[in-house]
């Protein structure tokens, strides 16, 4: 048996892959679009557009036109047929080798985490050197389904051979059939949207309407504040005119978000407390991450601004289980802690998505509710409190809106900034719910 | 933009019609593409009397580019370039008999042909009145010259200081910048030659390999150009603008393969974060090209702070700035080169742009006082002076106004981008080492404020 005496460029060497200890996976920066609000300046902008354009804005920051990248993967929530290569299909449409692979992953509100974590861990394994992760997610763009009549009806039309086949086919449709089926973020199994989902656990924990609203206009105010102390300058890249968050306001108070209506959790038989002020908007935008072994970024001169130290993924039975559909985290976050041996007083930023402020605030109370810590985390002592000085300090998703598969890669790459600018060994925690129960939660640490 | 009457008078039953009608007819221009000849035909080399072995020289350096040189003419040849040797002129008399040799071979010059002279500097103390006086009558011969000449030729003129070397590789990389396509809507200008510094690139057509430079306001326009006429020169590029413009900086950056630094720089850190991008991705700068700018205009007696403030910052105090820190940290590499961007307004002045005529000529005062600084690094600072150039910002200037403005001068149209882009290309070049503290105009010979 005879060995090549040469390797081919760009491959990590063998004896990375088969000796024992790990490399580390550090997260060298990131590229996002601003997020607009569904209907707004990106109506018209496909999925594949943004994330073309975020992959570009990476590109071009870390100078990376014409590189092999060792594997890029990214992925949408809300997805056409038509983008069933949609990863690959960007990086073809970008200015990278084309000889860079890609793949698509689709884990609902975890998508961009979940890219994060599995290309991280190839780096660690040595498969790879460097690797894009992401997402992007089109409310407006999304896809319209027909009724399933109608698709029935239309697939047999398709395989008619003769006219009178045919028109057989074409009468069974009635008009009722032709109403579309508007995308919606209702479980499956449930039927209930996520909204409603989250009010029954918003009221199960006591989340009052002042808490969720002061949560919010934190997210607005530190969002805001972030952009400018120019925070975002080397992380967001404009997009068909639009060179910040289409959410933010800047100038909304306690006032402002008390005057808004409840809209989720007014059939409950406790006050509805939900409103479009303390829920994430549908919301259109692309985000990517830069992730790589740190002897590839030296050698280009970039920075490792965090390591990926370690990850945890969990799902509750929301359906015939007692736990919120987006409670998933809760559970996720003290199995990761205590496989690292860490508290939640070892982190020195802590992100928590908000989709919305009843998620965070219910995900805070469970983890300092004695009874839940020990019956349902089987905990002898509550996991304990997040000094609110430490969560979400550039703003989340209520601020910035929350393009589904695009939150993850937006809440890495400026955590990592932060706790970069924070200095060597500063930690940071990550917790990001999802669609049918799920959650992934990860750990950042300052290189 | 497209100038349309341009491309009318060059075109079909149009162009018959504009030369019958006796009509303005601004040619098509000679540009800059790789591998095409230097000189659309022969050079022929005229000199007086005194500057035989100058012209020798010179000769020599033509042929070492494989030129066709010709030393004397006959009545019905056809050049693609006249050099015109006067180094050595004595007296103003003795420029009769190189001129009128010259006049014979007008009328031949090919489209797009050249005429360069070489000479030396009339403000140098010490000369005889009769020396400066000969000298002196180059300037304004040349600059006649220049109004005289169609079909997109061009005549300019090099002036070396008193004590610079023939030899001097800047003799030759200016001879060769003015010869060749790449000074396109450079027209009617001197160009001094100071030092004897610089050095001939190993390869003409990339003569910035292995060169790392930063272009400010790099998103579009004139930025974008320099951008990739630096590229195309063999630089590595990184591009700067302001966050706003992110993402057409982004394109442009990727399509030269660099890297693009979203930054304001009017921010107290701006050269800390210059430096800091530079330094990380390539190690060290060499080539700084200050070209953000910004117009508010508006008449003196209307102007506000909202327009005099933004347009004094950016244009002029952020490169002061820029440069005092870039030089003071140790960053440049061995032969730095500064070109910054400057402007006709800041020369001959401009109705409603008081304060953009004060920036541009403040930048004009900042390159001559750095030069000095410069030299004693072992490089350059210099500035490029646009005229009427077609972009966006001059796509909004009303139809009238904007169609007498592109035909006032010698080139009867706008420059292009790219024309500003070549002509910083070449002061950022090795070959341009001994051009210090100049400021040279890109402006088809624009009748104001010549």
């Amino acid at each position: 048996m005879t060995h090549p005496s040469t390797t081919p460029e760009g491959t990590p060497l063998r004896d990375a892959v088969r000796s024992a200890p790990l490399r580390d996976a550090v997260i060298v920066g990131g590229n996002r679009i601003p997020f607009a609000r569904s209907g707004g300046k990106y109506t018209h902008s496909s999925n594949a557009d943004m994330l073309t354009a975020a992959l570009e804005g990476l590109i071009a920051r870390y100078g990376l036109a014409g590189e092999r990248i060792g594997e890029v993967a990214a992925g949408a929530v809300l997805k056409h047929s038509k983008d069933f290569n949609l990863t690959r299909e960007a990086v073809l449409g970008s200015s990278l080798d084309a000889r860079t692979p890609a793949y698509d992953v689709q884990m609902a509100c975890a998508t961009g985490m979940e890219t994060v974590v599995s290309l991280s861990n190839k780096i660690r394994l040595g498969q790879i050197d460097s690797a894009i992760a992401g997402g992007v997610d089109s409310a407006s763009d999304a896809p319209i389904v027909v009724s399933e009549p109608l698709r029935r009806a239309l697939l047999a039309l398709n395989r008619a051979r003769t006219t009178q086949h045919k028109l057989a086919a074409l009468a069974q449709i009635r008009p009722g059939h032709l109403s579309p089926d508007a995308p919606s973020t209702a479980e499956p199994r449930t039927g209930l949207s996520m909204g409603e989902h989250q009010a029954i656990t918003t009221a199960h924990w006591g989340i009052t309407r002042e808490a969720q609203d002061e949560l919010a206009l934190a997210s607005h105010q530190n969002l805001a504040a972030a952009y400018e102390s120019g925070f975002f300058d080397d992380l967001v890249t404009p997009f068909r005119g639009l060179a910040r968050d289409a959410n933010l306001r800047a100038d909304t108070s306690m006032e402002k978000l008390g005057s808004l209506a409840p809209v989720f959790g007014k059939r409950l038989d406790t006050p509805a407390t939900m409103t479009a002020g303390n829920s994430t908007p549908l919301t259109d935008g692309a985000a990517t991450v830069l992730i790589a072994d740190r002897a590839w970024a030296e050698e280009r001169g970039l920075p490792a601004l965090a390591r990926v130290v370690d990850a945890e993924a969990a799902a509750v039975d929301f359906v015939r289980g007692t736990d919120g559909l987006l409670m998933a985290p809760v559970f996720a976050v003290p199995r990761l802690l205590a496989r690292q041996g860490m508290t939640l007083d070892d982190f020195d930023l802590i992100e928590i998505h908000e989709a919305f402020a009843g998620t965070v605030l219910s995900t805070l109370a469970a983890w300092q509710d004695e009874e839940f810590c020990r019956e349902r985390l089987g905990l002898d002592a509550p996991l304990g409190a997040v000094d609110r000085t430490k969560l979400n300090v550039h703003g989340s998703s209520l601020a910035a809106g929350h393009p589904f598969a695009a939150t993850g890669g937006r809440i890495v790459a400026s955590l990592a900034k932060a706790l970069a600018a924070k200095g060597s060994g500063s930690r940071g925690l990550i917790s990001v719910c999802a669609a049918g129960g799920q959650g992934v939660v990860a750990i950042l640490e300052a290189v | 933009m497209t100038d349309t009457y341009l491309d009318l008078v060059n075109s079909g039953f149009t162009k018959t019609l504009a030369k019958r009608l006796g009509l303005p007819r601004p040619a098509v221009l000679r540009r800059y593409r790789a591998g095409d000849p230097l000189l659309p035909g022969p050079v022929l080399v005229v000199h007086d009397d005194a500057s035989s072995a100058t012209a020798d020289a010179l000769a020599e350096t033509l042929l070492g580019w494989d030129l066709d040189v010709r030393r004397h003419s006959s009545k019905d040849d056809r050049f693609g370039a006249v050099v015109l040797v006067l180094t050595e002129l004595g007296a103003p008399a003795q420029l009769r008999e190189p001129m009128l040799a010259v006049g014979g071979v007008l009328r031949g010059l090919a489209p797009g042909g050249r005429v360069v002279t070489v000479s030396r500097t009339a403000a140098e103390a010490g000369l005889t009145p009769s020396v400066a006086a000969g000298r002196q009558a180059v300037d304004g011969m040349l600059r006649s010259l220049a109004k005289e000449l169609r079909g997109g030729a061009t005549g300019n003129g090099i002036v070396l200081g008193e004590d610079v070397g023939l030899d001097a590789p800047s003799v030759a990389g200016t001879l060769r910048f003015l010869l060749s396509a790449r000074s396109a809507f450079v027209d009617g200008q001197l160009l001094a030659v100071t030092g004897d510094g610089g050095s001939i690139p190993a390869d003409w057509d990339r003569p910035l390999a292995g060169q790392v430079a930063i272009v400010t306001g790099a998103a579009r326009g004139i930025g974008a150009a320099i951008a990739r006429a630096l590229a195309r020169d063999g630089a590595e590029i990184v591009v700067v603008d302001v966050p706003a413009a992110g993402e057409a900086l982004a394109a442009v950056a990727n399509e030269v393969h660099g890297s693009a630094l979203q930054l304001d720089i009017t921010a107290d850190d701006a050269a800390a974060r210059l430096l800091a991008h530079v330094t990380a991705r390539h190690g060290r700068l060499d080539l700084l090209v200050h070209n953000a700018g910004v117009l508010r205009d508006k008449l003196l007696a209307n102007m506000t702070p909202k327009q005099w403030d933004p347009v004094l910052t950016v244009n002029v105090t952020a490169p002061l700035r820029i440069t005092e820190e870039v030089l003071a940290s140790g960053a440049l590499g061995a032969a730095p080169r500064i070109v910054c961007l400057a402007s006709t307004s800041g020369i001959a002045g401009n109705r409603g742009q008081t304060n953009y005529g004060a920036s541009k000529a403040g930048v004009i005062g900042m390159v001559r006082a750095s030069a000095p600084a410069l030299a004693e690094t072992g490089g350059t600072i210099n500035a490029v002076a646009p005229g009427f150039i077609e972009t966006d910002m001059t796509a909004r200037i009303p139809f009238a106004t904007r169609e007498v403005a592109r035909r006032l001068n010698s080139l009867q149209q706008g420059g292009q981008p790219r024309d500003v882009a070549e002509a910083i290309a070449f002061l950022a070049s090795p070959q341009a080492g001994g051009v210090n503290g100049q400021v040279l105009r890109v402006c088809g010979q624009n009748m104001v404020g010549a």
